[in-house]
């Protein structure tokens, strides 16, 4: 291990091996992965199904496998790999950054780096997040926990199991605990629909003849020392529970698939914005945070639903990152902030800045005939400049719409194309169109036949669509096919 | 044969077991659960209390300002986590203004040093998040929140380490005087830990009872919401328990931006002090209590009415307060009873109630003690004081170990390197550390009260099987015999592939 780096990523999970493995493949020498477990591959580990790869891969996998498989690629690379540490704090600087870190093997270091991917992924909701009432008895886990215990550790953490939620690692578990031996009473949600993949309901309760009770949830949780007992009651459309609707479930176990949560404390703390809808960072079209040369890619920066589109997702980040370390982009930057602050803009000059709107901010800037104003403006907008802050465009939604990543976009950073992730808010049954808006003006549509909230949805943009806006913000919103 | 026994390993049995072991005595300290601070001690407010709340002419009103005092100092003899944040007392209108100086005046005959009453504006300069609306506040500075379980657990620590006898999984179901000793009739519990070892499968929970009967010259009742049960056996009643549950919300202090910085209570009502938003020692935020009489003594459920009347009483001190940061709910059965004081009396032979003790008695708690050491002394007993009496206690907290220290630390115990819990930055050394100490825990959850694994944002989703894996490891057990919190809490049920874990079909 050495006191500098290139780049570190902080986990080894999906996320963080295909950034690492996109780093070194655009030009990275020095890269560290830390990983708190004691291996790599994150969460994969524990998920023994098939299903994943088809879209990375071409072909189906295990979790394992598919881990394996990036796993054996980092293997051939000069990347350093540290597990079963953790980073305790990241501090940004403006010529690196600096992260401590700590391992039973390594001791309590500090190490430089000049960019940070985020890797994290995320954690599982628990029953304090929502507050479901009832005694305090053993036998409450959430999905996650429960999959690890019975495909890692090999036990068994119940016989009569009522699963709350239909988020997909609940709709899995209810499969593989009818593989083992126990009794699936029934899958409940809160919501109208499900929250997991189609496929999964399909063939995890459908085919498991496991009922899934929608616009239902659990009131209340019995038993001294192990649950002993569930009532189910339905829920009206503002999800209070409907008297007289109760159902009473004899159990001993119930696993949560209530959510998950992208794990941001350690970017928070670094001072990394975040979007409140997603509970990630809130990313430039390439993944990198408000913070520069701190990037975010995998479940920290949302939840995914496939593992495809994480490594997909992470070899933008370690491209963007490598390229960032390289200074490809802030050679250009400075040169212009060198040019506006020298009071010398030339107009005609290459750069990859929107130049009209460079050319307006510095002649405004110019124009002023009060010294301070006019030192605080090209201040600003030099600022702005270095940062990449300026002429960005913000993906706005309205209320079809609950999240986008990014949810900022540097027009002219953007090669040839960029891709926005989205998940709608509701169920649309009927085919729709997904619309861009500068204004009233529409810059991009794209028809789908139907689109569910379980269900991420990723649309591309092109460069070409992209110029051709002129405000600041570009509205995204289902709409009906006219 | 004892010369005391204690029952009840709560805050106040613990506290009593504390004083006496600094004497030359043999004393039992005995417990129905598996751990010490299994009650009303491990769910209340984790508030050291200031002493203006209660009457002065009450026990509570006498015994606050001296407890508070003595709570500070043994958390600071004890390395038990605590803060001085001082409190408030929030006044919405002008007829609750007229109750804070109602109750400064009462604070003042309590002993209580530095209330005073501050208009809003000046309130909300110190507390920005408090609400507009507030007029006035009572300022307490000599109160703060302490880890209510720590505290407990570090008293009886110390007790053991001079020579108490911890007796955990012993019920008391009969009390007989015999001329010269009680005879304590008690169901103890061979726990799951005394598994044999063929049985690497458990079909079911086996709980073994035994009832044992132990002597004691002088009994101590400090049974908390079973207190008036125990007095009961050896007297005729005088009181009776009013189990009295409180739920609260524990709110996420990574996502909520700095709520207070000192503990806040609403204007005290016939009902009691009220929804009470306060910092805790962990960084967190606490919210509740409510107050509802229930009927079963254990009945420490969450309701999703409470918790939404919580919320909403919370909401109108602080208005930017998040419930849905909330990272557990939880729910304590107090103490309160029809005689509406602390009963404290001499009610048999040699038999003492420290009963119907409700809040402020974990802040009371040390100074109950005092008092129950003088009675005993008055009755001739304590008249030696042990020279050998070890006090003091040490914790290592790998997050308060400075940031130059650190390094060198963990190369000498590289175990404090390795971070188990990851939201509260627990590592294995703490966990094996608190392993080693006088009351081993023997539970997840006796290991998170003695360490705070489990108590962040996961609830220890990712590190629950770690710690399950440590503590069968460092204890010689096997993983199934594991329980979550109390006798019978077991959290896995069997291997997998093992037929036995199968859910035998009706068909």
């Amino acid at each position: 291990m050495h006191d500098e780096y290139e780049l570190i990523v902080i986990g080894g999970g999906p996320a963080g091996l295909g950034a690492a493995l996109s780093a070194r493949e655009h030009g990275l020498e020095r890269i560290l992965v830390v990983e708190r477990d004691v291996q790599l591959g994150g969460i994969l580990n524990q998920c023994i199904h098939n299903g994943f790869g088809l879209h990375y891969f071409g072909e189906e996998l295990t979790g394992p496998e598919y881990a394996a498989r990036l796993i054996d690629r980092l293997n051939g690379q000069a990347i350093d790999v540290l597990c079963d540490a953790m980073v305790l704090e990241i501090i940004p600087g403006e010529n690196g950054h600096t992260l401590r870190l700590m391992s039973a093997d390594c001791g309590y270091r500090t190490v430089g780096s000049q960019a940070i991917i985020l890797a994290m992924g995320c954690r599982e909701r628990t029953r304090g997040a929502i507050q479901i009432p009832g005694t305090r008895a053993a036998g409450i886990f959430t999905a996650g926990t429960a999959q690890r215990y019975v495909n890692i550790e090999g036990y068994m953490v119940g016989r009569r199991i009522i699963i709350l939620g239909s988020g997909d690692i609940g709709l899995i578990m209810a499969r593989r605990m009818v593989l083992e031996g126990a009794t699936v009473v029934a899958c409940v949600e809160i919501m109208p629909y499900p929250g997991g993949l189609t496929r999964n309901i399909v063939q995890c309760l459908q085919d498991f003849d496991i009922p899934l009770y929608l616009s239902h949830t659990i009131t209340r949780i019995e038993g001294k020392q192990r649950v002993e007992k569930v009532i189910v009651q339905e829920v009206d459309d503002r999800f209070h529970p409907i008297d007289g609707t109760d159902i009473a479930f004899d159990v001993d176990t119930v696993l949560l698939s209530v959510g998950l949560i992208p794990e941001n404390e350690l970017s928070r703390a670094a001072g990394v914005e975040i979007d409140s809808k997603t509970s990630g960072p809130i990313v430039y079209e390439n993944g990198e945070t408000s913070v520069p040369g701190i990037f975010a890619c995998g479940n920290v920066l949302h939840v995914h639903d496939l593992v495809d589109f994480v490594t997909t997702e992470s070899e933008g980040a370690g491209k963007a990152a490598a390229e960032y370390v390289l200074r490809r982009i802030d050679v250009l930057e400075k040169r212009i902030y060198e040019k506006v602050s020298h009071d010398d803009v030339n107009l005609q000059s290459p750069s990859y800045d929107d130049p009209q709107k460079v050319a307006c901010e510095a002649e405004h800037a110019r124009a002023s005939h009060d010294d301070v104003e006019r030192s605080a403006l090209i201040d600003d907008l030099s600022k702005k400049l270095v940062q990449g802050r300026s002429y960005c465009l913000s993906i706005v939604r309205d209320e079809t719409i609950s999240y986008t990543v990014p949810q900022r976009i540097r027009v002219q950073r953007v090669d040839k194309q960029v891709s926005v992730f989205f998940r709608v808010k509701n169920p649309q049954k009927m085919p729709k169109c997904i619309v861009f808006r500068d204004g009233e003006r529409i810059v991009a549509s794209f028809r789908r036949p139907y689109m569910m909230p379980g269900e991420m949805e990723r649309v591309t943009l092109t460069r070409e669509q992209l110029d051709d806006v002129c405000g600041n913000e570009l509205l995204i919103s289902v709409e009906e096919i006219r | 044969m004892f010369d005391v026994a204690i029952i009840g390993a709560g805050v106040v049995g613990c506290a009593v077991a504390y004083e006496l072991s600094q004497y030359k005595l043999r004393a039992a300290l005995i417990e129905k659960e598996n751990d010490v601070a299994m009650g009303a001690s491990r769910a209340n407010t984790a508030i050291i209390h200031g002493g203006y709340d209660p009457a002065t002419h009450t026990l509570m009103g006498r015994l606050n300002v001296e407890g508070m005092r003595r709570c500070f100092e043994l958390c600071e003899e004890l390395d038990v986590e605590h803060k001085k944040t001082g409190s408030w007392v929030v006044a919405f209108d002008a007829t609750q203004r007229t109750t804070l100086e109602m109750l400064l005046e009462q604070g003042v005959a309590n002993g209580c040093e530095g209330l005073k009453i501050l208009e809003g504006d000046i309130v909300r300069s110190r507390e920005p998040n408090l609400s507009d609306d507030i007029v006035a506040a009572l300022w307490i500075p000599e109160s703060g929140v302490l880890n209510p379980w720590e505290f407990t657990l570090a008293m009886a620590e110390v007790a053991v380490r001079n020579g108490v006898t911890f007796m955990p999984n012993t019920k008391v179901c009969g009390l007989t005087w015999r001329q010269d000793h009680y005879e304590i009739k008690s169901h103890t519990i061979r726990s799951a830990l005394n598994m044999s070892e063929d049985s690497s499968f458990q079909q079911e929970y086996h709980r073994e009872t035994d009832i044992i009967a132990i002597r004691a010259h002088y009994v101590i009742n400090a049974a908390g919401v079973g207190s008036d049960l125990i007095h009961n056996m050896v007297a005729p009643p005088a009181f009776e328990i009013v189990p009295t549950r409180g739920e609260y919300f524990l709110l996420d202090g990574t996502a909520v931006d700095h709520l207070v910085g000192s503990v806040v209570f609403p204007c005290p009502t016939r009902a009691g002090k009220g929804v009470t938003v306060s910092p805790t020692v962990h960084g967190d935020f606490l919210i509740g209590p409510n107050s509802e009489v229930v009927a079963d003594r254990e009945d420490t459920a969450v309701t999703g009415g409470a918790l939404r009347d919580i919320a909403q009483k919370a909401h109108r001190v602080v208005p930017s307060l998040n419930v849905r940061t909330s990272i557990r709910n939880f729910a304590g059965v107090r103490a309160n009873s029809t005689y509406g004081d602390f009963f404290i009396e001499k009610s048999a032979t040699n038999f003492i109630d420290l009963a119907a003790i409700k809040s402020p008695g974990l802040t009371c708690a040390p100074a109950i003690a005092r008092v129950a050491r003088e009675m005993l002394q008055k009755d001739g007993l304590l008249k030696e004081k042990r020279d050998d009496w070890r006090g003091g206690r040490r914790i290592i907290r790998f997050k308060e170990i400075p940031e130059e220290e650190r390094d060198a630390f963990v190369r000498e115990n590289p175990l404090y390197g390795r971070v188990i819990c990851r939201c509260e930055t627990i590592t294995e050394g703490e966990i094996i550390a608190s392993m080693k100490r006088e009351i081993p825990p023997v539970s997840i959850d006796g290991i998170k009260r003695r360490t705070g694994t489990g108590m962040g944002r996961c609830q220890g989703g990712f590190c629950g099987p770690r710690v399950m894996e440590i503590l069968a490891r460092e204890s010689g057990r096997d993983p199934l015999s594991i329980e979550e919190d109390g006798c019978g809490s077991t959290i896995l049920i069997g291997r997998t592939k093992d037929p036995r874990s199968r859910e035998v079909s009706s068909e």
